[in-house]
């Protein structure tokens, strides 16, 4: 199995091959329809991420000392950003999420080209899979 | 179009790039560019004629107080207030409301009486009178919107009782840019005894004012909206319910003797002016009104009506979109328009439009009662200044298509 490091590295990859950021978002759009489909029962207010301009609902189970994520948003492109951090997250162990310091975000160039509008509360949805890693540790 | 070029010059941040792209500044109802003449004003008050205004005798403070004090003479003359009395500076329309909130609330409200509002106001315009409620134990009642938008004027008169004290209304609404029947309403109002505050956020942008002719008891504005510096504001106030209402803050200058054995205020409007003012952005407003003015010009005039002729005929052309606030008359709308999307989000549409250098709003536009009436989260707004160009609206609509599509796939 690749190291936490080793498949952010590849996000990053990934991410940096589009130059325009019109190109990005195109492709977290593609990562938002792709996600797989959450179920209706789950959008309760306890899963509902603070701080989103548009809604997003994550939900955490564990398994054999792992974590793994569902999620959903009504915006498309959210869709895709929540999408790429559970696709980099989603069958780690909690020590690893809870010790990561989440900095390939910022390799990604998502905080400052999406954070200072607070539009889709990236900051939030970063420190709900902190605080869910924490709480399983 | 020469004197659209030449306006458009007087204006710095117009000819800003964001992502190596023409900016085109299309959230003008949360905030409008400012020209030269406030920036340049602004500045000399900072840098050359700093001074705490009508407490000192030295020169820089008289140069300072005189510059503040006729800007409060070129306010009433813009409003048609019947004396200067009636001009109280303030640090926004907020900060207006909030006054009259806690001081018309003071002297006028007690438990069980009842103060109305528009169910399409802003937060700013909401929150005070719940908060006066709450305090009074008093009443807040709400005068619903049709489905257009359009305030049910005839619902109004049966929501007055005797115990009604005020009713609070926008000039024109900041999400569906319509303009309030506020003459109207005031009639209806003062027939049955009671005030009416108008916020004028948006009003003062776009048109006159004359408070004597709309014969309202408050109009409020903000002063960054209506391209003078952040952090100004206006309160106009009838003189004889100022005269009545106690200060709303205690402090420097808005006092006439203080004795431990108990203090009496100073006049209007020093009365509500308490602690230092904003010696620097309100004498702003002065420059930035003659630009309303002058951005009142027949030839502008004739631009913002073609943009919206244009904007509208477009949004309507687009399937799935869904307009919020129709006007019945185009007169009756200004260049501003709430909609949203089928299958596409207002963040989504926002963010892609961002990338195409358009500054626009998304989400509830501080009216979440609104949104809640037409069941959505949020909406997407533009809003268009006198300074603005047909061809943004025209690049806007060809954005926003291709967003539209981006986002269908």
């Amino acid at each position: 199995m690749k190291t936490l490091q080793e498949v952010q590295a590849e996000v990053v990859d990934d991410f940096s091959m589009y130059d325009e950021w019109l190109d990005k978002y195109e492709y977290l759009i593609d990562l938002g329809r792709r996600l797989e489909p959450f179920p209706e029962e789950l959008k309760t207010d306890d899963r509902l991420i603070r701080g989103c301009q548009s809604r997003v609902w994550l939900d955490a189970r564990e398994e054999d000392g792992r974590l793994y994520f569902r999620a959903d948003s009504d915006a498309i492109i959210t869709k895709g950003i929540i999408s790429l951090l559970i696709g980099v997250y989603s069958g780690r162990t909690a020590a690893e999420i809870a010790e990561d310091d989440f900095a390939f975000v910022d390799r990604l160039g998502l905080r400052e080209n999406l954070s200072p509008t607070r539009a889709n509360g990236l900051a939030s949805m970063i420190e709900t899979l902190r605080q869910t890693a924490k709480k399983c540790c | 179009m020469q004197q659209l070029e030449n306006i458009r010059q007087e204006f710095p941040a117009l000819g800003e790039r964001v992502y190596g792209k023409p900016l085109v500044y299309l959230d003008n109802a949360a905030t409008s560019q400012r020209p030269r003449s406030v920036i340049g004003l602004w500045e000399e008050l900072t840098v050359k004629r700093n001074a705490n205004l009508h407490r000192a005798v030295h020169r820089l403070a008289d140069l300072a107080t005189q510059e503040y004090e006729a800007t409060r003479d070129a306010v009433r003359a813009y409003l048609n207030a019947e004396s200067r009395e009636e001009i109280v500076f303030t640090s926004g329309a907020t900060a207006a409301i909030n006054l009259v909130a806690f001081s018309f609330g003071e002297a006028f409200v007690r438990e069980g009486d009842e103060i109305v509002v528009g169910e399409a106001e802003h937060h700013s315009d909401i929150v005070p009178w719940q908060m006066l409620c709450g305090r009074k134990g008093a009443v807040l009642k709400v005068l619903p919107v049709d489905d257009g938008g359009h305030y049910r004027l005839d619902a109004l008169p049966a929501l007055l009782t005797p115990r009604t004290k005020l009713v609070c209304i926008a000039h024109i609404s900041n999400v569906l840019g319509l303009v309030n029947p506020v003459k109207d309403i005031v009639k209806i109002c003062h027939s049955a005894g009671c005030y009416v505050l108008v916020d004028g956020a948006q009003g003062i942008v776009h048109g006159p004012v004359d408070v004597r002719e709309m014969d309202c008891d408050f109009y409020v504005f903000s002063g960054h909206k209506v391209y003078a510096a952040p952090g100004t504001g206006v309160l106009y106030g009838r003189r004889a319910l100022l005269e009545q209402m106690p200060p709303y803050m205690g402090g420097g200058e808005m006092i006439d003797t203080v004795r431990w054995s108990g203090t009496s205020y100073a006049p209007l409007p020093q009365k509500f002016e308490a602690g230092t003012q904003n010696m620097a952005g309100t004498p702003t407003l002065r420059p930035a009104l003659e630009m309303a003015q002058a951005l009142r010009d027949p030839a502008f005039e004739a631009g913002q009506k073609a943009i919206k002729e244009f904007m509208l005929n477009k949004l309507h052309g687009i399937p799935g979109l869904r307009l919020y606030g129709e006007p019945a008359s185009p007169e009756e709308k200004i260049p501003l328009f709430s909609f949203s999307v089928e299958h596409a989000h207002h963040e989504d549409l926002a963010l892609i439009l961002d990338k195409m250098g358009i500054a626009v709003r998304s989400g509830q536009m501080c009216a979440e009662p609104l949104m809640d009436r037409f069941g959505v989260t949020g909406m997407l707004r533009v809003s268009f200044a006198p300074y603005n160009t047909l061809q943004e609206a025209e690049y806007f609509i060809q954005s926003l298509e291709r967003a539209i599509k981006m986002l269908r796939g």
